[in-house]
């Protein structure tokens, strides 16, 4: 159950409280989030939708512990991640985020199988455990015949779905997907988009994904609207639509 | 190692730029090396001096000589155990570019006080029974093939006797320390002294003694040095390590000069790699952001860029040395003895290896760094 009211239960996986995201730029003080709440159950899956700026990718990446709010508690499975030190947060998300990027972001030296392979490397597992992972990973995005092929051999949602193994790949609490599609066909689009939704519906993944595209948004089981640094559930303001966030 | 193939392929990933680093790398390293092995082979003669052993020359110069009378004089002086002579002789074997040192040796009294440099037993009393006798060092003896019993002739260009020498080779020498001196060609003192103008006669060019005890050397070179004050000639007594460095100094500050080109051949050497290593960094910002993002640590990345620079440093280095080792004995060849053997040790194998690893780690160090403090966001915004 996804909630933007503050009012969710203590069963949350994640619960966002007050958080506040405020940047300077020359001098000026920009604030993208005020006093936002959020709360996301294990297998939820919601796409952010806002125009650009509104703070999508921020949100995001507050979550992803990729940034740290100006105010504000971001709470994941129990672990308040806001006033973790740089080094516990890197192990944090090492354990707990999956992160599947608009550009794939792979390696290009390295095979669809060392891509994928790379999380792992942070653990303690044997190699031929991690061979299993990565075996299981490419797998379930249906990539298996291509593992030793090198990012450049293979098409844009081939990239996007190595990214998927690699985000899958050491079981994450769950995934953030900042614009999954934004790069792709329609096709290739929504193959990418039934392997989401396979990873929530068959494997009881957690995502939240950020996405300008209705059409994929509207594959999500909610979505929320960015508008003034807080979060609207249902459909987007006149004024959303109007700055193209929902277009 | 699990991230060997992360950190290889990266390596690989610009082939041109990899074999054009590690040739920068393998170069410098054998001016490096060969600059080591010229200063060696300048100061060995300092290192390899006795501690117990003292020099003395002609208080004017080297090339002033002293009456063959101060040896006894020298003799009754507390605390010197031995003392021998020697003189230059400077003469030409067929052509002048077949440098090497020629002493005229006292031989009663030189092993005793020389006693590193080892002659067999037989070959040595051969010598000393032979007026006309000689004993050469190792190495002439295996530049030239001579071997015991040649006839060896040497045109005299110092002493005026306008004739040729003939010596019988009586015996080789070896060094019983590691790198020392076995250029030396030595004939009878005695021989010497009958055979050169009236001028010369009873001179010699300096003494060298041998202490009963290291600890004396300062007190025995006062005495010596008083003993022979306001005489017609004055004498300088000074250790030999101190001789011998005054002797290298005749060449100019050779250690200044291979420092400052080796300061210059590290330094360019830190640039160019480091320049790569940077390149190679900012390339990768969104990959490095990646690998930050899905939880490499910043010591990680550092590490990963750190490793890059040590590999190519560890290669070139290697490379490099390989080629020094092949080339160093056949460049000391071609100098004909006009310097003193060039010897790559281990000991400068290791510190060569030592300057390429240290050129390496400090050239990923700074993009290393950068890579490590930089923003996974603001990294991949960039993209």
């Amino acid at each position: 159950m996804i909630r933007v009211d503050g009012r969710g239960n203590s069963s949350s996986l994640i619960k966002v409280r007050g958080l506040n995201k405020t940047y300077s730029r020359g001098g000026e003080k920009i604030q993208v989030l005020q006093g936002l709440n959020l709360d996301v159950d294990k297998g939820d899956f919601v796409a952010f939708m806002g125009p650009s700026g509104s703070g999508k990718t921020t949100l995001l990446n507050l979550l992803g512990g990729l940034d740290v709010p100006s105010a504000g508690s971001i709470t994941v499975d129990g672990d308040e991640i806001t006033h973790m030190s740089g080094s516990k947060l890197t192990h944090w998300r090492a354990r707990h985020v999956g992160f599947i990027f608009q550009m794939y972001n792979l390696i290009p030296v390295l095979t669809a199988y060392q891509n994928v392979e790379l999380p792992l490397l942070l653990t303690k597992l044997s190699k031929s455990e991690r061979r299993k992972h990565v075996e299981t990973a490419l797998g379930v995005v249906n990539l298996a015949d291509r593992m030793h092929h090198y990012p450049r051999q293979l098409s844009g949602g081939q990239e996007q779905r190595v990214t998927i193994a690699r985000a899958i790949v050491s079981d994450p609490t769950f995934l953030l997907c900042d614009e999954p599609t934004g790069d792709l066909d329609r096709k290739s689009a929504d193959e990418i988009m039934a392997l989401i939704e396979e990873l929530v519906g068959k494997y009881n993944k957690t995502i939240l994904m950020v996405t300008h595209d209705p059409v994929v948004a509207a594959r999500a089981h909610t979505t929320l609207h960015l508008e003034k640094g807080v979060l609207v559930e249902g459909k987007a303001s006149p004024q959303t639509v109007m700055a193209g966030g929902a277009a | 190692m699990k991230f060997r193939r992360l950190i290889f392929a990266n390596l690989f990933r610009k082939k041109i730029r990899l074999i054009l680093t590690i040739g920068s790398f393998a170069i410098a390293l054998v001016l490096f090396m060969f600059l080591a092995v010229v200063k060696s082979a300048f100061s060995r003669g300092t290192e390899i001096a006795g501690a117990d052993r003292l020099v003395i020359t002609n208080r004017i110069g080297l090339i002033q000589t002293m009456p063959i009378a101060y040896r006894d004089k020298i003799l009754t002086i507390p605390g010197v155990k031995a003392v021998t002579h020697n003189n230059w002789f400077g003469g030409v074997y067929v052509e002048e570019k077949n440098f090497f040192p020629q002493f005229a040796i006292d031989v009663e009294n030189h092993r005793q006080v020389m006693s590193e440099l080892v002659v067999p037993e037989d070959q040595w009393q051969n010598f000393v029974k032979d007026r006309q006798g000689a004993v050469v060092g190792a190495r002439t003896a295996q530049r030239f093939g001579w071997k015991v019993g040649d006839r060896i002739p040497i045109k005299d260009s110092l002493y005026g006797t306008n004739s040729t020498w003939d010596f019988n080779l009586d015996g080789i020498y070896h060094s019983d320390k590691p790198g020392g001196d076995e250029s030396q060609f030595w004939f009878q003192w005695k021989y010497f002294d009958e055979r050169v103008p009236s001028f010369i006669k009873s001179q010699i060019g300096w003494y060298v003694l041998k202490l009963d005890s290291p600890d004396d050397a300062v007190r025995v070179a006062k005495a010596i040095d008083g003993k022979f004050a306001n005489s017609s000639t004055e004498t300088k007594t000074e250790t030999e390590s101190a001789f011998a460095a005054g002797f290298a100094k005749q060449f100019g500050n050779i250690e200044f000069l291979i420092l400052t080109i080796g300061s210059v051949v590290f330094f360019t050497l830190l640039l160019v790699t480091g320049n790569t290593m940077a390149i190679s960094v900012r390339e990768r910002t969104a990959e490095l952001a990646v690998l930050k993002a899905i939880g490499f640590t910043d010591r990680s990345v550092l590490f990963l860029v750190l490793a890059e620079s040590m590999v190519i440093a560890l290669v070139g280095g290697a490379l490099g040395l390989i080629l020094a080792a092949g080339a160093i004995p056949g460049v000391g060849a071609a100098l004909n003895g006009l310097l003193p053997p060039l010897i790559l040790s281990k000991l400068t194998l290791g510190l060569g290896l030592s300057f390429a690893l240290l050129v390496g780690a400090a050239s990923g160090l700074l993009p290393g760094i950068g890579a490590m403090r930089m923003r996974v966001v603001n990294a991949l915004r960039r993209v």
